[in-house]
């Protein structure tokens, strides 16, 4: 008994502390060496403490604390991500679907996939002049193709004994739908949606960055600009850890639907 | 006789490697309304091609399906299946998965009819105990329970299993026979099964037809079984109607595959070594 919650101790928390220990102690030395620029350890915590300590206080408009930064970022990621799953969704289902919709639009899909967010935004700002819808936008265009083509894998994947039941018992066509394929193919599309958000929350530093909206990305590219590389290093580890978050949120939730 | 389900002249084929392989050629099927006819094959001769032709899952390339009458054009409850594999859908519960058959073919009915109907159906397979669980909580034994209430449920003019018990253990299997053979004495439905256990077949069957080996399989000469029903499993080993329809049965089957051996080495002399290194293992 004592030996099984001392090795899980062992493996969960003594062993990742010691990655971490080994990754800063990399930091500190290389900002003590070759890279003086570079904020040591001691000085990022020492300058940004006003930020960590007070996350919520907002004293300007690139000024505030950290999670209330990550809260803007959080709510313009959650509207790029719904429009992502709200049309990765059903493309993905056609894709599944129809032999024919998959031979026309497959290959434009896998043309569109690899782009950048880095390019979708300038034509965002083309299309709607405005910084803030052209980042959700931009969300929705890179975090979208998850989404696409696991919902579709998912469809294809279904076991041909199940649509022929739909068949023998004449289920229409939305009974189909909403009885067997959607239940079927949830699985598949929990892996999609759970890759799309982790996309989404990547593309949020370049989306902020440029369109100069407040969030960690904008808070980030701010204070790049301002010479204050301590905020960087920050918003670098906010990023991390709230992405970290998210998709062990989402990981609980998809091994609920794949146990059901 | 006046043929119930009827086959006329059906080839049905796939696509191979080598060009256009029959499956099945020249099946012709007459079963008259009321009958259990049990069609004995080896695995990969075309069996469950021949159970989805009558079911309406797929098109044979020539000949006719027939049911009740009128041609088979698709699927329907008319043809209720219990399929090899069972094909609940597992995300509904036991209840749910008879249900949904329920409420598709009884649309007209009250939801209140509905529910009593679906609840019958999982009392006489014995399951009420359990019709709350998924079929991931359910023994195989159960799962085919709950197959075969479905297609019962449909109250369909005709019954198809396809190697309802291939996949259960031997007592399972003896129980779910028992359990068959009841309902199908209450119900009088017309059935068609298809089993690759002449032992099952003569259990359960009024006539047996056996289905040569593959490839372009075709129906063999139909066996009566003049047993009174109930028939009793332990006292039928000794029955000598027993052994005599399953000799015959048996004598065909493997008749055919030596015929069939036989020509594919007249045809492909290379392979026979192979061949017949594997039939021996």
């Amino acid at each position: 008994m004592l030996k099984i919650a001392s090795s899980r101790l062992w493996k969960g928390l003594f062993l990742p502390l010691l990655g971490i220990f080994f990754v800063v102690g990399l930091w500190a030395l290389t900002s003590s060496t070759w890279a003086p620029a570079l904020p040591s350890p001691a000085r990022t915590w020492e300058v940004s403490k006003p930020y960590i300590l007070a996350p919520f206080e907002k004293r300007g408009e690139l000024d505030q604390g950290i999670l209330r930064f990550t809260w803007y970022s959080l709510i313009r990621v959650a509207k790029g991500y719904s429009l992502a799953i709200l049309i990765g969704t059903p493309l993905g289902l056609l894709l599944g679907v129809s032999k024919w919709f998959t031979n026309s639009f497959d290959p434009i899909i896998q043309i569109l996939r690899p782009v950048s967010p880095l390019a979708w935004l300038p034509l965002g700002l083309v299309i709607f002049q405005k910084p803030e819808p052209a980042g959700i936008f931009t969300i929705a265009m890179c975090s979208m193709w998850p989404t696409v083509l696991n919902t579709a894998l998912g469809v294809r994947s279904i076991p041909q004994d199940y649509l022929n039941v739909a068949r023998v018992l004449q289920l229409s066509r939305w009974k189909t739908l909403f009885r067997v394929l959607l239940p079927a193919a949830l699985p598949y599309m929990f892996t999609g949606f759970r890759l799309s958000l982790g996309i989404a929350w990547l593309v949020i530093v370049a989306a902020e960055m440029l369109t100069g909206a407040p969030g960690v990305g904008g808070f980030l590219w701010q204070e790049y600009n301002a010479l204050i590389y301590e905020h960087i290093i920050l918003c670098i580890i906010t990023i991390g850890v709230v992405g970290f978050g998210l998709d062990r949120v989402m990981g609980l939730i998809e091994r609920r639907f794949k146990s059901a | 006789m006046k043929a119930f389900v009827e086959l006329r002249g059906v080839s049905k084929g796939f696509d191979s490697a080598s060009g256009r392989m029959n499956v099945l050629e020249d099946v012709n099927l007459e079963v008259a309304e009321g009958e259990f006819v049990a069609i004995v094959g080896y695995s990969g001769s075309g069996k469950t091609t021949l159970m989805s032709l009558l079911a309406g899952l797929i098109k044979p390339d020539s000949g006719s399906v027939t049911v009740a009458g009128k041609p088979v054009l698709g699927p329907g409850p008319d043809r209720g299946v219990v399929f090899q594999n069972y094909s609940l859908l597992p995300w509904l519960t036991v209840f749910e998965n008879i249900h949904l058959a329920v409420d598709q073919v009884f649309a007209h009915e009250t939801p209140v009819a509905r529910r009593e109907r679906t609840e019958r159906y999982v009392q006489l397979v014995n399951l009420t105990h359990a019709k709350d669980r998924k079929p991931g909580q359910l023994s195989g034994g159960m799962r085919q329970r709950v197959s075969v209430a479905r297609a019962l449920a449909m109250d369909p003019k005709v019954l198809l299993l396809d190697e309802p018990l291939g996949a259960l253990d031997a007592l399972t299997r003896g129980t779910l026979q028992t359990e068959i053979e009841r309902i199908w004495q209450a119900d009088k439905k017309t059935v068609v099964m298809i089993t690759n256990d002449v032992d099952e077949a003569v259990l359960l069957a009024d006539r047996i037809i056996p289905l040569s080996a593959g490839p372009r399989a075709t129906l063999g000469p139909a066996v009566s079984v003049e047993i009174e029903r109930p028939r009793d499993r332990k006292a039928l080993n000794h029955h000598p109607e027993f052994k005599h329809v399953r000799s015959r049965v048996i004598e065909y089957l493997l008749g055919s595959a030596a015929k069939r051996r036989a020509t594919r080495e007249r045809e492909q002399p290379r392979a026979v070594l192979s061949d017949a290194r594997e039939v021996e293992a």
